[in-house]
């Protein structure tokens, strides 16, 4: 009998689609069996398994990328009633229906909700986002770092790439060369570290570069919106402050 | 835009303050004199701006081209970022999209004021003397008083949030706590700045303004 009246509760969606890398977006309208405590990758599974819109027609099944299901890894980042944020931790009872799934377009949409997050592993790269301590001999133990600290960088550490403060940055656009919030963190994060801060100016001198540090224009949309709670913009003045000081000591030949 | 995008858009940064932040001081309080001291207080204040030494040279190198780096580049600034006021509603966000829209608002402004004042002056047209019934001519017309409310709110909050953002992207306010209490400052200086010009403007209408330009012309006539 409880059967009967679950079975008659459903959830609406509405899905921004595209078919290929260049093809023109389309939506389509679903409704699914409700089922208690689901999520939006629930709910993404839900239309695989019985790819119908709304109106009974068979469709394509709507692709996405997902991972750890954990707010971890964040694969699953993609716009859900106009907030970037994780499908695996939107819980369907929570959101406000009809459910509308959008790509982060920020991103180059491969198809569906599936994006390029390729640009923030490039930044990463560009930044130098490493500790190096290979080598021809063993370097030994490095210096300790203070509890104090670790406990604080231990907080931006916590960034999964997921491009949620990209996607919400004004700056991050097409005719923006802007590196996007992330990287300039984690190169706050790298600075911190004693071992990684033998390299501080060289990370420093690549955000004060084409695209760099300069493009952050503090909307500060994007601590708003990291679902790690990273202080982004607290890191992002932190390194306003380390690269002109750079600058200066440049500039003064020190 | 060649070259490094890092330095320009220094550059960009420390021109808002110095010089222009400083002018916009400068001219709040020029303008106020009109208010507090009626038309005889306003050409003092021009007379005592005039006489300063290497004026041509401290108006060249302190407006003239600070200005026009700032204003060029600041709409090149305005014309890479986006509005996603409707996404997020956050009231830095809205200062981010104001911030770069009363810069285009502004640079229309102080363009098309500079036109009517400076410039007529440097062409001859008016005197230095007369710049006081030029403007009560400018604001007595509802139309031109309008737009130069308009103008004044625009270039008054670009000055006071440019200087909140300043401070954070030379790295001063560093965190949250810092950012908010420059907020407050700051919105708390633009009221101040704007509430001062919109006096000065008003006081432009009066006809003192009228009498005593008049007065001006007369003796030169006379002479
Ligand atoms: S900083 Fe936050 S929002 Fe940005 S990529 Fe990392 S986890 Fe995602
Ligand atoms: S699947 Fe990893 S963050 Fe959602």
């Amino acid at each position: 009998m409880a059967e009967t009246t679950v079975a008659s509760k459903t959830v609406k969606l509405i899905i921004t689609r595209q078919d290929a890398p260049n093809a023109q977006s389309y939506t389509e309208e679903f409704e699914i069996p409700y089922r208690p405590n689901m999520n939006v990758i629930g709910a993404l599974m839900e239309i695989q398994r019985n790819p119908k819109k709304k109106d009974g027609q068979a469709t394509a099944p709507v692709c996405w990328e997902s991972n750890c299901l954990e707010e971890v890894c964040g694969a699953c980042s993609m716009v859900i009633n106009g907030k970037p944020r994780q499908a695996c931790s939107a819980l369907i009872d929570k959101l406000e229906q009809p459910i509308r799934l959008q790509p982060m377009s920020t991103f180059p949409v491969v198809r569906d909700l599936v994006i390029n997050r390729e640009r923030m592993f490039n930044a990463l790269k560009r930044v130098k986002a490493w500790i190096p301590i290979d080598g021809t001999y063993d370097l030994g133990p490095g210096p300790r770092m203070a509890e104090a600290k670790r406990q604080w960088a231990y907080e931006l550490s916590k960034c999964m790439t997921c491009g949620v403060c990209l996607e919400s940055c004004p700056n991050v656009n097409d005719r923006n060369s802007f590196i996007g919030p992330a990287a300039i963190s984690q190169v706050r994060l790298f600075n911190a570290h004693p071992t990684g801060e033998m390299n501080a100016a060289e990370r420093l001198e690549t955000l004060m570069e084409d695209g760099g540090i300069e493009g952050c224009g503090n909307s500060q949309n994007c601590v708003r919106s990291c679902p790690k709670g990273i202080p982004l913009t607290t890191s992002i003045a932190a390194i306003n402050k380390d690269t002109t000081k750079h600058l200066f000591k440049k500039w003064l030949g020190m | 835009m060649k070259g490094n995008s890092y330095l320009s858009r220094k550059i960009h940064s420390l021109l808002g303050v110095i010089p222009l932040g400083l002018f916009i001081i400068e001219h709040m309080v020029t303008n106020y004199s009109a208010f507090e001291g009626g038309a005889e207080g306003f050409s003092d204040s021009i007379k005592f701006l005039n006489d300063l030494p290497l004026v041509f040279f401290l108006e060249l190198f302190g407006i003239w081209l600070p200005l026009l780096f700032h204003g060029v580049y600041g709409l090149y600034v305005a014309y890479q970022s986006n509005v996603n006021t409707g996404r997020f509603q956050y009231g830095r966000n809205w200062a981010f999209a104001l911030q770069r829209i009363t810069g285009v608002i502004t640079f229309i402004f102080v363009f098309w004021h500079l036109y009517q004042t400076r410039f007529q002056v440097m062409i001859g047209e008016v005197k230095h003397e007369e710049l006081g019934n030029l403007m009560h001519d400018i604001a007595s017309n509802g139309f031109y008083f309008v737009l130069y409310i308009i103008g004044v709110l625009a270039a008054t909050f670009h000055f006071s949030n440019g200087m909140w953002a300043f401070l954070v992207s030379w790295g001063i306010t560093i965190g949250p706590r810092a950012q908010r209490i420059s907020s407050f400052i700051w919105m708390g200086v633009f009221v101040i700045v704007a509430v001062m010009f919109l006096l000065s403007l008003g006081a432009f209408r009066g006809d003192e303004f009228k009498e005593a330009a008049s007065a001006a012309l007369q003796l030169t006539n006379l002479v």
